[in-house]
């Protein structure tokens, strides 16, 4: 198992690199603007332009200036600066990773909850209105796109544009450690809107899976020793079943600690996912490989720990 | 004696998308403690199904179940789940065809038999523990205290399905019903879960019920046999009876489907020509006329009931003679084929 996890590891240094090789490749294949353009402004002259590419590195060949930024990571743990205010990216990203870490641990805690519960009930009373208003309105969950989704739900319940004014609006956000109470309300909304779109997938995922489990053999043994139904439906077939979702959930949580940009963007919230959005939109490439090499992590990461987990989960699976 | 079970006019009919399967069409049988009841029949008799529905486990919307169990002076199809769970694994347990697929992946194999032991009797998890160790002694597995803790895949199939019989015995059943116990296990292990079955019905003066497909399985353990064939009784005897005297023509045709050892080699085996009916749309005579060498018109009319049929406690569904029928196994069994049975069955060639 140590000697699994050790090569593992080894991959997630390989990945990273190679994600990185080609975030850097894309933005010179697909050149969005001219970062010394853009930071020198619109009157500057040619000369001012040249001198400021000049001073940012950006007239050395492009292996070169790839290897600088690989080198300076690997000697200094430095990842560069941003070309837009200069600051250093580790420090930028690290100050919005606690505003994403919020969106994604909340939503996800309330994604599975509401997603086992109703994936449950579903299952059980299989082919009830119950069974078949909750999968519908599961589909509508799915379909929906998350951004139109944070939308209609500013419009219905943000307390400054709402119908019903009930929770904190877009823009409100304010780290836990200033204002806790209004860091909960103004994450209630993007809460919500993550978790509907996730739950109802999840519960849609459960439901298939306990129906199945609950059709196995050792279902029939467990009802055959007098267990009560709840018991064998609960312990027998939710263990079963749970195990698949948790490989799903390793992934979505880690795909969402990487920034979950377009709740950021419509609710506005300080995190990495705005950070990216941001740093694309200003052909910031230090800022845009430091978000995608965070995000990237998060999901490699997320893979390990999975496999990690399901060896523990199912008995059955042994690496090496 | 007093019989501990009685099924009368067992009937489970499921409602399926294609039509309404008959799967148990008005079965009877009964079972005296300490005694072996072997029920036989191929896949689709009804032979499973008769034995779930004892214990509920085929209760559902789309279910019809009908008749009477009776055990212990209690209706088992009348009452309630909550009741019926109390009965399933405690006076009646069960064991099952794969015990790879039967036991619980997930959970260690002790802790599978903790769990039924704690459904039935109120004991700590240690005492539930210690008898879950005693119980694997008994059913033979090696360092049972080891054991215990080992997962089912790190069990082999005979293994499994000892584990499954000491958790099936877990609160002392006075009737197992073993449905196709030892179908999934290599020959050799065959015998010996039969034989430890065999000695375990001995020892805890438990009766049982063997459910399977194989008469072999049957021939050494059951006291009595009853055939099935779509969804019905077509014979029951005892074993010994059934053996010499068969006096159904499927029953004919299962025994002189066996291979025997004394039989010159490269001799075919004899199949029952064509396939059982379907269980939806049923023949309306006996369900085995299609099938049968001997059927006449007469068998058309209506499915025959059970009758005696010579020996004591023999009976069979057939409407031919009964001594005609003796006869016509005489023949058989003396290395006859179907014609010479018909001459003396009186059915035209």
């Amino acid at each position: 198992m140590a000697r699994y996890i050790a090569r593992r590891l080894l991959w997630v240094a390989v990945l990273l690199f190679l994600v990185s090789l080609v975030t850097f490749v894309i933005f010179y294949v697909f050149p969005t603007a001219d970062p010394a353009q853009l930071r020198a402004g619109r009157h500057a002259s040619p000369a001012q332009v040249e001198q400021i590419r000049h001073r940012m590195g950006l007239d050395k060949p492009l292996l070169v200036q790839f290897g600088n930024y690989l080198r300076d990571i690997f000697t200094k743990g430095d990842f560069g600066y941003s070309y837009v205010n200069e600051q250093p990216v580790k420090e930028l990203i690290l100050a919005r990773v606690p505003a994403t870490i919020s969106v994604a641990v909340g939503a996800s805690i309330l994604w599975l909850f509401f997603g086992v519960l109703v994936g449950v009930i579903s299952a059980v009373r299989r082919r009830s209105k119950l069974d078949r208003t909750a999968m519908g309105l599961a589909l509508v969950g799915i379909s929906a796109p998350e951004y139109w989704l944070g939308l209609v739900a500013l419009y219905l319940f943000a307390d400054d544009i709402g119908l019903i004014p009930l929770f904190g609006s877009a823009n409100s956000y304010v780290p836990i450690t200033s204002d806790p109470f209004q860091w909960f309300n103004s994450l209630i909304l993007p809460w919500s809107v993550l978790a509907i779109s996730f739950a109802a997938f999840y519960s849609r995922l459960l439901r298939g899976n306990l129906l199945e489990v609950m059709g196995e053999d050792y279902i029939r043994t467990a009802r055959a020793k007098g267990l009560t139904e709840r018991r064998v439906v609960l312990k027998h077939g939710l263990r079963s079943a749970l195990t698949p979702i948790v490989t799903v959930f390793g992934m979505d949580l880690g795909l969402l600690l990487g920034g979950a940009v377009l709740i950021e963007v419509v609710f506005n919230i300080p995190g990495v996912g705005r950070q990216a959005y941001d740093a694309i939109l200003r052909a910031d490439l230090p800022m845009i490989q430091g978000t995608v090499l965070l995000g990237a992590f998060f999901i490699i990461f997320a893979n390990l720990v999975v496999d990690i987990v399901y060896a523990f989960l199912d008995p059955r699976v042994r690496y090496e | 004696m007093a019989p501990l079970l009685e099924i009368k006019d067992l009937k489970v009919s499921f409602d399926t998308d294609d039509g309404v399967v008959h799967a148990v069409d008005g079965v009877s049988w009964s079972i005296e403690p300490g005694k072996t009841l072997g029920i036989v029949g191929e896949s689709g008799s009804g032979k499973t199904v008769g034995g779930l529905s004892l214990l509920g486990l085929t209760r559902s919307a789309r279910t019809e179940i009908s008749g009477e169990a009776i055990f212990d002076g209690r209706n088992l199809l009348d009452l309630s789940d909550e009741e019926l769970r109390s009965v399933r694994g405690g006076p009646i347990s069960m064991i099952f065809q794969d015990p790879l697929s039967s036991l619980h992946p997930y959970f260690r194999v002790g802790s599978q038999i903790v769990e039924a032991i704690q459904a039935h009797q109120k004991l700590s998890d240690a005492e539930a523990r210690d008898r879950a160790i005693e119980l694997l002694g008994l059913v033979g597995i090696p360092d049972p205290a080891l054991r215990v803790d080992s997962w089912p895949h790190e069990f082999s199939g005979g293994m499994r399905q000892r584990a499954m019989i000491a958790m099936a015995l877990a609160n002392e059943p006075k009737l197992l019903i073993a449905d196709e116990p030892t179908t999934a296990l290599d020959v050799t292990v065959q015998a010996q879960v039969l034989d430890l079955l065999d000695r375990l019905r001995n020892e805890l003066g438990m009766a049982m019920v063997i459910i399977t497909h194989d008469l072999g399985v049957v021939a050494q353990t059951a006291d009595e046999i009853a055939v099935m064939y779509a969804g019905r009784l077509v014979e029951r005897a005892s074993a010994e009876e059934l053996f010499s005297a068969p006096q159904h023509p499927y029953t004919w045709g299962l025994l002189r489907s066996i291979p025997r050892l004394d039989s010159p080699p490269g001799e075919p085996l004899i199949p029952i020509d064509g396939r059982p009916p379907s269980l939806i749309n049923r023949p309306t005579g006996c369900a085995f006329a299609p099938r049968c060498p001997y059927a006449g018109p007469s068998c058309l009319v209506e499915p025959p009931a059970l009758t005696p049929a010579g020996g004591v406690d023999h009976s069979a569904a057939c409407v031919l003679d009964v001594s005609a029928r003796a006869k016509a196994w005489k023949a058989l069994a003396a290395g006859g084929g179907p014609d010479d049975a018909k001459g003396i069955l009186g059915v035209e060639s």
